[in-house]
Parts: structure tokens; sequence; C-alpha cells
């Protein structure tokens, strides 16, 4: 704080130090010149300060009190006042990693539920969003209007979107049922789509709904950049169509989709919202993703200190599998580049 | 040069700001005071069938209290779905309103947070003593030996609730007395194409409520007397059983229900789609459902034989609303004064009059306004056969751990899977080993 005060009246005073040595003797500008480096050096850093306490205030500290948490017994006796709860060092890790055990058992099996689910959503996210980019690439009457439209899940509020689904996931008036039972007949009896293991499949579908119009909005943009001249002379030299996806198309988006898995996979793995809506507080087994899992472990059950150890594993877990991520897909991209 | 230096000193200033309001973020969790006597803020429950009910009914008592003593109310009426978070924030920041409804059954376990203002001898007599109170409103008002955490404010319990038409066209002369009369009634509802008996299956807090009265007609007990989780004796498990076989074995229960959390049950019933109901004063929701009260008759919750009492023929939870004081407050008189405002006789005929509950003030009770038909039989399953779920600080894990148990176990039975003793055994077990180990 003090600091930052002395920085600003040491510019300002050199400033003005600078400016009358400018005018009046040009051969005494040795010193001052060395105060403007150091101006221009720090500069940028004064600047990004804001920023930087923001950060700080945003995510940092919320994320250093969480650990914090995580080796405290912060149970329904202490949350009044953290300062007395007991510290419990590593035992709420251990509570949470010992896979015999019910706590850890629960936790791997929300853990492998939501990688299961991340893998297929991320997937058919990207899957979808690039053939839809692909096939919107030429014009046709109509391509504006299609495109809003397929960013309107996208667009939409996430709670008024799921709360539509789970409307439609009824078991007795849901749309899903009639259209599956009713009509088209392709079930015996209507079926249970929030409990019980259809929850699954439910999860992924409204999952992909709501993620797909972003891959093809970012693969969208990517294929803006792909020159014209690469395809027109793959077609002179009698490349199909996908043959000119293979060999032009993914590789010029290659580092738009670095970027695109790894920023929908982190948003599926954490996603709370559409899982704690569908479902509520308590999430059937079969779709039992870990945001909820860990958030029923610290608020329903009033634990907190596990709640938090839970958190700190779980980003520690992202933090790995994006570094490696990160390590593999930019020494590919090295290697091909050479 | 000089936008740069008025960026520089702009960014100084905002840096300088933001350590400043970090650093008083912040705040006391020491105890209460009376630093501003003149305003209360009271977080009500959602008791009617919307929150705009709820402040049509409260305003105007709350501007009367306003008129006698000076001090302003402000009003937030908490969804039930937020409430308990709502509380455990307020607890955890140390910031949250002076006066507060909770769920009776939390009394135990926000108890034990030491949030809540201890009603002891001397408080109670501010509002005019403890022996105003109905005891078994008292039970569950905190755990047993300690100051109560909480005032009792509404008494409700379970009835049943059958629709007179269906009930005439399927020949049924007379409301059923037992589990079993009431299985036999369904069949006969069911072949007049009706659905018998409505339950929300996905309602962790509805599922307790029934099996922990199963429980008591089993003569067991959720938890041993000092307090230990204790899910898989035989009587609890044979009672979880009875609940979900009323679905899985007695087709009582429509199979749809078991994703019911919103209570769809109640719209049913109101709907007259469904000829019974299990529930807790729902005179006041059906009637803003559109159903009015001679469409329906109201009778005692089923039993295993015989008629309803004490020990295995309690057929209630005792269901409720307790009024509590928030230590923190800063205007601990004036919250004190607001309890006994609201737990006067006069108020309390006003508001459960209302909210078609019955007042836990003895005199209250009196009023001619409790002693209709529909009234008489809620007040008397309160007297007569009502428990108190336990009064232990786990009570809101347990809620969770069974309640999320006996939820997987209805999808099962809706999915058609067998519902047996062993694998309702398999799931107790599991939520008792969620439970803490202390």
């Amino acid at each position: 704080m003090s600091t930052g005060t002395n920085m600003t009246t040491t510019t300002a005073s050199a400033d003005t130090g600078e400016r009358t040595v400018r005018k009046n003797s040009p051969g005494a500008a040795r010193s001052p010149r060395r105060t403007g480096r150091i101006r221009r050096i720090g500069l940028p850093y004064l600047l990004l300060l804001p920023a930087l306490l923001l950060e700080l205030l945003v995510h940092l500290v919320p994320m250093v009190i969480g650990i914090v948490m995580s080796f405290k017994e912060l149970t329904q006796f202490y949350i009044r006042d953290w300062g007395t709860a007991p510290w419990s060092g590593f035992d709420n890790y251990k509570v949470s990693l010992d896979f015999n055990a019910p706590v850890g058992d629960a936790l791997l099996h929300s853990f492998l539920v939501t990688v299961g689910f991340t893998l297929l959503s991320v997937g058919l996210c990207w899957l979808i969003g690039t053939a839809a980019a692909v096939f919107m690439q030429d014009t046709f009457r109509g391509r504006g209007l299609l495109r809003a439209l397929f960013l309107v899940p996208y667009a939409l509020p996430v709670y008024a979107a799921v709360i539509t689904w789970v409307f439609m996931f009824q078991h007795d008036n849901g749309l899903v049922n009639h259209v599956l039972h009713d009509q088209l007949h392709l079930t015996d009896k209507p079926s249970f789509w929030l409990i019980g293991d259809n929850s699954f499949v439910a999860l992924l579908v409204v999952s992909v709904w709501k993620g797909w119009p972003f891959a093809f909005l970012i693969v969208m943009a990517g294929l803006q950049n792909i020159p014209k001249e690469l395809y027109e002379a793959a077609a002179l030299d009698g490349a199909g169509m996908l043959q000119q996806i293979r060999r032009i198309t993914l590789p010029s988006l290659r580092p738009v989709n670095q970027v695109l898995i790894l920023v929908l996979f982190l948003w599926t793995f954490n996603d709370f919202n559409t899982p704690y809506v569908l479902f509520g507080k308590a999430a059937p087994e079969a779709a039992d993703l870990i945001s909820v899992h860990i958030y029923q472990a610290s608020f329903v059950t009033w634990n907190f200190g596990t709640g938090s150890a839970m958190s700190v594993l779980l980003l520690l877990f992202l933090l790995v599998v994006t570094g490696v991520y990160l390590l593999l897909t930019s020494r590919g991209r090295k290697t091909a580049d050479v | 040069m000089r936008s740069i230096r008025a960026a520089a000193v702009g960014a100084v200033t905002m840096s300088l700001a933001l350590a400043a309001s970090a650093c008083g973020g912040g705040s006391s969790t020491g105890g209460g005071s009376n630093d501003s006597p003149k305003t209360l803020t009271y977080w009500a429950s959602n008791q009617g069938a919307s929150i705009e009910v709820d402040k049509k009914v409260l305003q105007p008592e709350l501007d009367k209290f306003e008129k006698q003593t000076g001090i302003k109310v402000k009003l937030e009426v908490v969804p039930w779905s937020d409430l308990l978070n709502r509380i455990l924030t307020a607890t955890t920041s140390g910031q949250g309103p002076d006066v507060l409804n909770i769920g009776n059954t939390w009394s135990a376990s926000l108890q034990a947070t030491g949030a809540l203002l201890p009603w002891d001898a001397k408080n109670f007599e501010k509002i005019g003593g403890k022996d105003r109170f109905v005891d078994s409103a008292l039970g569950s008002t905190g755990a047993e030996g300690k100051d109560p955490a909480a005032v009792p404010l509404y008494s409700m319990a379970y009835a049943l609730y059958y629709n007179k038409q269906i009930f005439a066209d399927a020949g049924i002369a007379k409301p059923p007395v037992t589990w079993d009369e009431l299985i036999a009634d369904g069949k006969k509802i069911s072949a007049k194409g009706k659905s018998v008996l409505g339950a929300e299956g996905s309602n962790l807090s509805e599922n307790i409520h029934h099996v922990f009265v199963f429980g008591k007609q089993h003569g067991a007990d959720f938890f041993t007397p000092d307090g230990k989780a204790d899910f898989t004796s035989d009587g609890v498990v044979a009672a979880v059983k009875q609940y979900v076989d009323l679905m899985a074995k007695d087709k009582v229960i429509p199979t749809g229900n078991a994703e019911y959390a919103q209570n769809q049950s109640v719209s049913d019933f109101a709907k007259g789609k469904q000829a019974m109901l299990l529930w807790q004063s729902a005179a006041a929701n059906l009637k803003s459902q559109g159903m009015s009260e001679d469409q329906y008759g109201i009778a005692p919750v089923p039993v295993q034989s015989g008629t309803p009492g004490t020990g295995n023929q309690v057929n209630s939870m005792v269901a409720g609303i307790n009024l509590a004081v928030f230590k923190n407050s800063h205007n601990l008189d004036g919250a004190t004064k607001f309890v006994k405002f609201m737990t006067s006789d006069e108020e309390q005929k006003v508001l459960n009059t209302a909210y078609s509950s019955i007042p836990p003030v003895k005199a209250a009770q009196e009023d001619s306004a409790f002693t209709s038909p529909s009234n008489a039989v809620l007040k008397d399953t309160l007297a007569k056969s009502a428990s108190a779920l336990p009064q232990v600080a786990d009570e809101s894990q347990f809620e969770t751990a069974v309640g999320t148990a006996v939820k997987e176990l209805f999808a099962d039975a809706a999915a058609g899977r067998p519902v047996t003793t062993e694998s309702v055994k398999a799931k107790l077990q599991k939520a008792q080993q969620q439970m803490p180990t202390k």
C-alpha cells in the first residue's frame, strides 16, 4: 500500500524533474534517463496492480481459504466461529481418498461417472458443433437464421433452459415420454428420466444440447481463417469433400480445437447448474456428478472441511489434466510445424 | 505523458481502494447488542400457497407491531429450498436476520452451531413463560436437557385427506383406519381408474417424515438413546420397506410419484385425480388450488391396528415452525419483543387461521376457530399420537442420508426392480455409513 503511494510521488516528481532537465541542461540527462527507464519498466506493473489485487480478492483469497478449510474439522459445531475449529491435519483427505470406506467409495464412483460423462459430452459437443459449422460454410438462403437459431441454447439462461428440460423429462406428463412412448411406441411403458439409470442419458442430452452451440461458434470462427485457395487447389487436385475436411479443415482447425476441447472439458467437468437444476440436492447414483456430490458433502451434511478437501483434490486433478494436455498438444504442434 | 500519469495515479488509487475494502470486509462474530433498536429483519418461511400470499398475511401484522413498539420490521419470505442454506450462510458469516423461522426438525442441528439465542428461563419470562406453550410443540425446540433454541410458532400434524366423491364412487363408506384397510380400499379405487395415494418420492424431508412414523409403528428409532445413528435394526428396515412397498408391492402409490418433489401429489389430489393424500395441514394449500373444503374429508393417518395413540400407535410427527432469534442481532430487546408479539394469543389466532395450522400456545388453541372437525383431527393427533423427530445434532444429516436412501428405493420400485428386505437394508447401511462418526 505505502509502496504504491511512494511510487506515484517518485514518478510524479521524476517526471517534472525530467521535464526541467530536458529544457535547461541536456548534458545532465544521465540519471533522469535511468528513472525514465524504471518508469517505463514499472508502469506496466503499476497498471496491472488493480487487476492483480482484484484477481487476488476474487480468485486467490477464496482458493487459499478453501485450502485452509480442508485441513480443519469444520462441522456444524464450528461454523459460527471458524477460528475455533480444530485442525485435523490430513484427516479430511484420508476420508475422501479411502476408497474402501463409504465416503471415499462414493467419491470415486462420482468421479468415474463424471469422467465418463465429460468425455461423452465433450466428444458429442465437438462432433455436432464441427459438423454443423462445416455444413454452414457454404452460403445458402436462410443461413444467417439457422446460425442464430443454433446459438439459442447457448444464449438461454441455464435455469430457464434446464427447468424446461425437467418438465419435458417428467414421467407422467413429459414431452419426451409422450413422443417416445405414446406416439412412436418405442418403449413398452413410460420411462423414468429423472431418477434411476436413465438419468445419465437425460443429463448427457441436456449437457450436449447446451454445450454444442459454443463448439459450433468457435469452429465457425476458426473456419473463417482458412484460405479459400487451399480448397480450390485441393479441388483441382481431385480431393473430395471428405478428403478436404481431413487434409485441410481439421489440420487448420488444430489450434482452435486445442483450446476449444480444453475449455469444454473444464466447463463440463465442473458443471454444477445442469445437474442441480435437473435432479436437485440428491442426484441419482447414475448421474452423480462430482460438483453436486461435493456440494452435498459440504452443504447438506454440514461438513465443510471434507467438502473443501474434495474440492482441493478436484482442483489438483484438473490442474494435472490441463498441464498434461497443454504439454502434449503443444509439443505435437511444434513437431508438426517442423 | 500526462495521461499516463493520470492512469498511474488511477491505478494506485484503485488498488488502495480495493485493499481497503478487502480489509474491511470481515465482521465480528461476537455476541448481540442493542445498537439499532428501531429496526428488525425477519426471515419468514413460506407457509402459504406462495411467497406473495405470505407477504399479504404477515405485513399487516408487522405494521401492527410497528404501531405498538415503533420498531420497523423488514420482512423477507424465504422459500423452503433456500431457507436452510441461507441460515447456514448467515451462521458462517455472522450476517443474518434478527428473527427467523426454522423448521422445527432443524432445532437441534442449528442449536449445535450456537448461532441462535438460547431460550433460558429468563428469556422465556420476557415472552410470558414456558407454560404458555403446548408440551408436544416444546419437544421439538432443541436437544433434551438444553435450553430451547427457538420457540414454537405454528404446529402442524399429518392427516389423511380423502376425496369424498372418489370414495363414494368406489363404494367406500369410511376412511381407512389401518394400512391393510387402506390397501384394500385402494383396490376398489384403482378399479374405478383413479390413483389411490400420493407421495413425494424424491422429496427427502417428506420421505423422512413418513419412515419416521412407520418406524415408531414398528417400535424402532433411527437413533439410539445416546444419539448414535441406528438405521439397520430390523424394525427400521421393516418400517422403510413397508413405506416403499406401498408403491412396490401394494401398488397404492403410483410409480410416477417416485420423481415427485414439488408437491405434485397435492396438485393431483386437488385436481381429483387421486383419492388420498398424507399431508400436514393441507387445507389452505388445497383451497388455493381450487378444492373447496366440502370436497374432501380429513381422518387420522392409518396405524397398523387399533387406534392412534402413543408408542406403536403414533401416526404423525410433530410438524411445525419455530421462531428463533439470531444471537448476533443488533437489536436483541426488539427481537424478544417481536417474538412476544408473534406468540401472543391474538397474533397466534390470526396467523394460524391464515395458515390452517394449530397454535402451539395453549390459550389460543382454545379459540373457536380451531375446533372445526378438520382442525379437531389435527389437534387430536398433536395432543395424543404425534411424536417429535429425533432432537439430535445430526438430524439434518439424517434427513439427507436416509431421505436419499428412500428416494433411491422408490426409484427401484418405479423401475420395476424388486424391493427386498436385503436391498432396503443395504441402502440403509450405506446411509448409516455416511453419518458423521463421533
